[in-house]
């Protein structure tokens, strides 16, 4: 006994080196990688990947960009450092030789209303464009780009940024001015990789509300606009060239396809209804279309100029209450020339707004940015209100016509998506289904439910378009619940919930 | 109407509950009782007995007695969460309890004492915006007593004793205001209180009962004291510019109240010989007091927090075993298991507290008659466990925040004792 407690002081010494340490740590084996490895991950994409919110890139925002995200997770499971291109500031804007070309990202501000809106924040952005990084990165995100600009040697070509050549914000880390976004993922020799592209290949003409070309029969891309749809045969063929080279690296990956857009609050947001009006106005606004409803449309339906589905299409009718605003359908039949000639002899500024009349239904979709513009005087006119006794342009309304062809490029690139993955042994999310899920009712977590109510929702950021960190980090969960599945791995999933919404600011 | 929603949802988001200390006690009162397990009411080693028993002073046999020592604290508390794989390990600055007791023998009958020590504090610091951040990033809280006392033998068996209390408290603690809120530039929404020199009085009273030569009994009760701040400093940083934000960046004033719990001791000792003594203390505390955490921020349109505690009364069982090697050496052995006062769903991490087993040791040196010189030392074991905080509220939800922690604590002390 008397030995035994000559020890005491030399086990006390012994206990100094006694950490407390887990049964089952979550750093030391606890998550399996699967037949992945993660030791070295790319994403390749466009604003999505990149993290882009806010109509903007911005460092927070990159952040929380779901490849980060994921990344994070994977250092669980042996991944490696994730290097992003970041931005300057947490403004956002971009400069070209010093001059702003983007703006900065949008903020929850109040006004002097006391009433809170998106609001663009101030300040001078401090991101020059030729101030090029040196990579290589792991997230090759490039806002803006589309499915057959990731092939394209020249888009991160700093010269052809001014002229539209080339792509700003690829500019800032291309690795030479003839490289192609693709070629960088192919040349750090990933051991995974994730693609998501071609968003923009239909978004730019959604969200223009259809003022683009369907280019669906043109394979030649270098003659698109930039609100126009991608051929789908076009994007068969650089996307599953993009695979080829991606497999041919030896990684393994995972491909996210398409999302609808009306999962997406730009097109969600802004009733088809907007206009109130009392009795007397409405009428008064009925008998100045009586003209146009009877006898111009009538005339032409008897001429057999327009069919009776589009005579019935084009009736303009207010009523007392809430009605649809009126605007222009650019799929109508352009009856301009004919008013303006016998019989109707029509002076033009009235045979031009009833040109490609129409009233809104619900079956159109109302773009975010249209808000802006309902029941406003239009400039230049006396009083013309947009909307009411003047069309809305073509660009604020995503018409039943342009959303069916949205719809089939659509179907068409996620077909190609699915099929690559499958004959590849890829990993496959399906974000249409995800995101399908948070426009209908919501997804909840442990601090509410997620959903894509502008603002509110907390699934989309101040565009509209692209999601909040909170979003991002939906995304990435369901990116790896598609790993995980594929490759048998058990890489965890983050709380949504630690994800930051929309920020509020009246700076 | 979007954008009443709009508002009100960030109003709710910047709204959350503000919390900090949970009481802890830190049972580092003296050298020679920490290593007999922290107990001590029924024995009498030196002027020690001013904190475990005041009643055991008058049998000092010395006219003038002094203890005096201190503890470094080396605390660790690892946190992580298996669904997400989310982990933190704190970072806790050394903890550096003292005591400084001192008996004078104004008569066979009758002594006076003063005690000053520090029987509640915390020191937890975490990695900044971990995950639990918005319950808390770090906390400092201490409290000190000063307490003047007497000590008055009825017969030759039984004592009494005991004292007023001063307490004097002071709290450092900061928290992230949500789980989400920052500025524009990312850095989190927090908010940092601060008070100290807050006053409050209590006392403690004692018995002794020496009902032979080898068995004694005692008793200590020291009784709740109610540290209550006022105008302390509440100060919030990263918050944004926004008037939808419910508070602005700078410093306002608060008022906050948190217990110092009841303390009763009960136990007994054993002299079985010239070498050996064994003592066992069993230690009821009143937690039960720590309700709620109720911050109040002065400008009223800051939003009040409401934290419940919930705790419940606790128990500790402590034994201990001395051995007088010989006239030089003094050697001592413990062990004690200290019940946690926190409920299933009321788990913070400020106060990362379950069961624990405490192991204990230590050796008196004898310098001179009058010197002695003592060390000791704690390992404070905590076993793994599954915990959630559930009162944490977002949109008017509750959002736990579950996890898995282990604890440890290593304490060595020094101290000299003197008599005279």
């Amino acid at each position: 006994m008397k030995k035994f407690l000559k020890y005491i002081p030399i086990a006390a010494l012994s206990l100094v080196a006694c950490e407390p340490e887990f049964d089952n740590a979550v750093e030391d084996g606890f998550y399996s990688s699967g037949e992945a490895n993660f030791s070295n991950y790319v994403s390749i994409g466009n604003s999505l990947t990149a993290g882009f919110a806010d109509s903007a890139l911005y460092i927070t925002g990159q952040e929380n960009s779901y490849p980060n995200i994921m990344a994070q997770q994977f250092e669980l499971v042996g991944g490696g450092e994730f290097t992003q291109p970041l931005m300057n500031d947490n403004l956002g804007g971009l400069l070209l030789g010093g001059t702003q070309i983007t703006q900065n990202r949008f903020v929850l501000a109040v006004g002097a209303d006391g009433n809170p809106s998106p609001s663009v924040l101030s300040g001078t952005p401090t991101t020059e464009v030729t101030a090029t990084l040196s990579g290589p990165f792991n997230n090759i995100g490039v806002p803006g780009a589309k499915s057959y600009h990731l092939v394209a040697p020249g888009y991160g070509n700093a010269a052809g940024v001014a002229t539209g050549q080339a792509n700003p914000y690829y500019a800032r880390f291309a690795s030479s001015a003839d490289a192609t976004v693709i070629g960088e993922a192919v040349t750090q020799d990933p051991s995974f990789f994730s693609l998501w592209i071609g968003n923009n290949d239909i978004l730019g003409y959604a969200t223009s509300g259809g003022s683009g070309v369907d280019q669906t029969g043109n394979f030649d891309p270098s003659t698109y606009g930039s609100s126009d749809i991608t051929d789908p045969n076009v994007f068969a063929s650089v996307y599953s060239q993009m695979v080829d080279l991606m497999v041919g690296t030896g990684a393994d990956g995972v491909l996210v396809n398409l999302p609808d857009v009306t999962s997406v609050p730009f097109f969600t947001t802004v009733p088809t209804q907007s206009i109130p009006l009392d009795a007397d106005t409405a009428a008064a606004l009925n008998a100045n279309f009586a003209a146009y409803n009877t006898q111009v449309l009538g005339g032409l339906l008897q001429a057999g100029v327009i069919t009776q589905e589009e005579f019935a299409a084009r009736q303009i009718n207010f009523t007392e209450g809430v009605n649809f605003p009126i605007m222009v359908d650019d799929d109508l039949t352009n009856i301009a020339a004919i008013i303006s000639g016998p019989p109707f002899n029509l002076p033009a500024p009235t045979a031009g707004l009833l040109a490609q009349l129409r009233q809104v239904n619900s079956t159109d979709l109302m773009t975010l940015t249209s808000s802006s513009v309902l029941g406003t005087p239009v400039a230049g006119v006396p009083n013309a209100v947009n909307g009411v006794s003047f069309p809305l342009a073509d660009q604020f309304v995503l018409t039943v016509t342009e959303q069916a062809r949205v719809s089939a490029a659509q179907a068409s690139y996620n077909a190609t998506i699915q099929a690559l993955a499958q004959a590849n042994g890829l990993a496959f999310v399906d974000a249409r289904a995800a995101l399908q899920a948070v426009a209908a009712g919501g997804v909840a977590f442990d601090g509410g439910v997620l959903s894509s109510t502008f603002a509110t929702g907390g699934a989309f950021s101040l565009d509209g378009v692209h999601p909040t960190p909170r979003g991002y980090a939906f995304t990435a969960n369901a990116i790896i619940d598609a790993i995980n599945e594929q490759y048998g791995a058990t890489v965890p999933k983050v709380n949504i919930g630690n994800y930051a919404t929309i920020t509020a600011s009246n700076d | 109407m979007i954008m009443k929603k709009v508002m009100s949802l960030l109003v709710v988001m910047l709204v959350t509950a503000v919390t900090y200390a949970g009481g802890y006690r830190v049972s580092l009162q003296g050298q020679r009782s920490l290593a007999m397990g922290h107990s001590g009411v029924a024995v009498v080693h030196n002027a020690e007995s001013a904190f475990f028993n005041p009643a055991g002073l008058v049998h000092l046999e010395n006219k003038l007695n002094i203890a005096v020592g201190g503890f470094g604290v080396f605390s660790d508390v690892l946190y992580q969460n298996s669904e997400t794989g989310a982990r933190a390990q704190t970072n806790s600055p050394t903890g550096t309890p003292v005591y400084l007791y001192a008996s004078y023998g104004i008569s066979e009958k009758l002594a006076v004492g003063l005690a000053v020590y520090t029987p509640y504090g915390s020191t937890v610091e975490y990695p900044t915006d971990w995950a639990g951040s918005h319950l808390v990033n770090n906390i400092e809280l201490s409290a000190i007593y000063i307490q003047p006392m007497v000590s008055y033998a009825i017969n030759e068996k039984l004592s009494v004793g005991g004292g007023p209390i001063l307490a004097i408290g002071s709290v450092n603690f900061n928290r992230n205001l949500s789980r989400t809120a920052t500025d524009l530039e990312g850095n989190r929404s927090n908010v940092t209180i601060d008070a100290s020199g807050v006053t409050a009085f209590g006392y403690s009273l004692a018995a002794m009962y020496k009902a032979n030569e080898k068995w004694s009994f005692g008793v200590n009760y020291r009784a709740k004291i109610d540290i209550e701040a006022e105008e302390g400093d509440a100060t919030f940083a990263n918050v944004a510019n926004t008037p939808l934000a419910p508070v602005q960046n700078g410093t306002v004033k608060f008022d906050a109240a948190i217990p110092l719990p009841a303390e009763l001791t009960i136990g007994t000792s054993y002299q079985m010989n010239e070498k050996w003594l064994f003592a066992f203390d069993y230690v009821w505390a009143g937690w039960d007091a720590y309700e709620n955490l109720n911050v109040d921020f002065a400008p009223e349109s800051y939003p009040d927090s409401v934290n419940p505690r919930n705790y419940k009364n606790a128990s500790s069982y402590r034994f201990g075993a001395q051995y007088t090697a010989n006239e030089k050496f003094t050697l001592r052995a413990g062990y004690y298991f200290d019940e946690s006062p926190v409920q299933d769903g009321f788990f913070a991490p400020e106060t990362p507290r379950n069961d624990s087993n405490g192991f204990t040791g230590g050796i008196t040196f004898n310098v001179s008659d009058k010197l002695s010189i003592d060390a000791s030392f704690l390992y404070l074991k905590f076993k793994e466990i599954d915990a959630s905080y559930d009162d944490y509220q977002e949109n008017g939800q509750n959002v736990p925040f579950e996890g898995t922690y282990k604890s440890s604590a290593f304490a060595p002390g020094i101290g000299l004792s003197y008599k005279l």
